[in-house]
């Protein structure tokens, strides 16, 4: 049975933060709750990370810090998820760039909706009926209707590519 | 219940189960360090920073610093190429009110003592140029959340961030003419625990933190300064 201790509960809650994240990342479809899930599953990773570098009774590993002679826990795993919490942040910080601009070109974050008004948006550029719909076959299709969104962003100012 | 949903569950099923099969495998609290306590060894005399961990980060790793560095420049540029210009008759969000503006004037000169002596005792303290970075970064974003009419000067964040940039690499590259060896830690270690101690290790990490500093909060300012939705 392994002991209920300070590290074995960290340690659960590493691996759990984990699996959530990975979890969420996979099962959402709102691009921003994915967008959470990773940041999650990327800070259980960090703290995993750390963890390894735990040692039994040591201190920061800092000089002068505690009493001399005090065993002090391995820097290079902390040195490492410094630089992995940096990326990161990279990483975070572009991604809502992103999704910044795709919420303000089709209105949403949902994956389902975005695939609809995509394929629409493509279908209604091409001249073809959209995917899945159930119009006459091709050759014989008039031309798709024109999608309610497309016609409220018509009628707003033009700012995308006017400007 | 979806397909893509029970293939997702059993996939989580199994990182779990592979995260709790290495766990169990891992010698947890007493770790085998061979790398790692060499550098406990060593670091201390060959580079007179108390903070072990800036000592590693600056001193033996200082290359692999420079390719974080260039990582974070890689994302903030993206990130404003992605965003692109607001337009001048964009809305903007409405100000946070007395109590938020109240309180970011309130911790704007704290958060600046705070990130400054953070950066500058990176070597002998918990922290350094990174943290210390982040925490100026937000000195100037939490005004700016506060009152979103507020701007940085861009044009300023841009020169301070890249004369941090170049000094940086000129340490490295003094470093390269004087020793040999790019990014040596140079100037006499002075006794571990004083301000002025390690060497160059000190000024790469006041170059790290200006430069992550002005890079975070341009990077920040650009998110906040997106036009508001119009409806």
């Amino acid at each position: 049975m392994i002991p209920l201790s300070l590290e074995t509960v960290s340690y659960a809650g590493a691996i759990g933060l984990v699996v959530i994240g990975g979890l969420g990342l996979v099962i959402c479809n709102h691009l921003f709750r994915m967008l959470l899930a990773l940041a999650m599953a990327e800070s259980g990773a960090n703290l995993l990370l750390v963890l390894t570098g735990f040692r039994d009774g040591a201190i920061a590993p800092i000089i002068g810090y505690g009493p001399a002679g005090a065993p002090l826990v391995d820097p290079l795993p902390q040195v490492l998820v410094l630089t992995a919490i940096v990326i990161g942040v990279g990483v975070q910080a572009l991604a809502v760039a992103v999704l910044v601009r795709v919420y303000r070109s089709y209105g949403t974050l949902d994956m389902r909706e975005l695939r609809r008004r995509m394929e629409g948006e493509i279908a209604a550029a091409a001249g073809i009926a959209a995917p899945g719909s159930a119009q006459a076959p091709l050759g014989q299709r008039p031309l798709p209707p024109v999608p309610d969104y497309e016609l409220v962003r018509r009628s707003a100012p033009v700012r995308e590519r006017g400007a | 219940m979806p397909m893509r949903d029970i293939a997702s569950l059993v996939f989580s099923a199994g990182l779990l189960f592979l995260l709790l099969v290495i766990g169990a495998e891992l010698a947890l609290g007493h770790p085998d360090m061979r790398v790692g306590a060499e550098y406990l060894r060593v670091a201390g005399p060959e580079l007179g920073a108390a903070n072990i961990v800036t000592a590693i980060l600056a001193g033996y790793r200082g290359f692999d610093t420079l390719g974080e560095l260039s990582i974070l420049f890689a994302a903030a540029t993206a990130a404003s190429l992605v965003l692109g210009h607001r337009r001048a008759d964009a809305r903007r969000d409405p100000p946070g009110g007395l109590v938020l503006s109240a309180g970011a004037d309130l911790l704007f000169p704290l958060l600046l003592v705070v990130g400054i002596f953070i950066v500058v005792h990176g070597h002998l303290t918990p922290g350094g140029g990174f943290q210390g970075g982040v925490i100026l970064a937000a000195a100037f974003f939490v005004a700016l959340l506060a009152n979103p009419a507020r701007t940085l000067n861009h044009a300023l964040l841009g020169w301070i961030e890249g004369l941090a940039g170049a000094a940086f690499i000129l340490i490295g590259l003094w470093a390269l003419v004087e020793d040999g060896h790019f990014l040596t830690p140079l100037l006499p270690l002075g006794t571990m625990g004083e301000l002025v101690s390690a060497g160059t290790l000190p000024l790469l990490s006041v170059a790290i933190g200006l430069k992550v500093g002005a890079e975070l909060a341009g990077l920040l300012a650009h998110l906040a300064d997106t036009e508001a939705p119009d409806r």
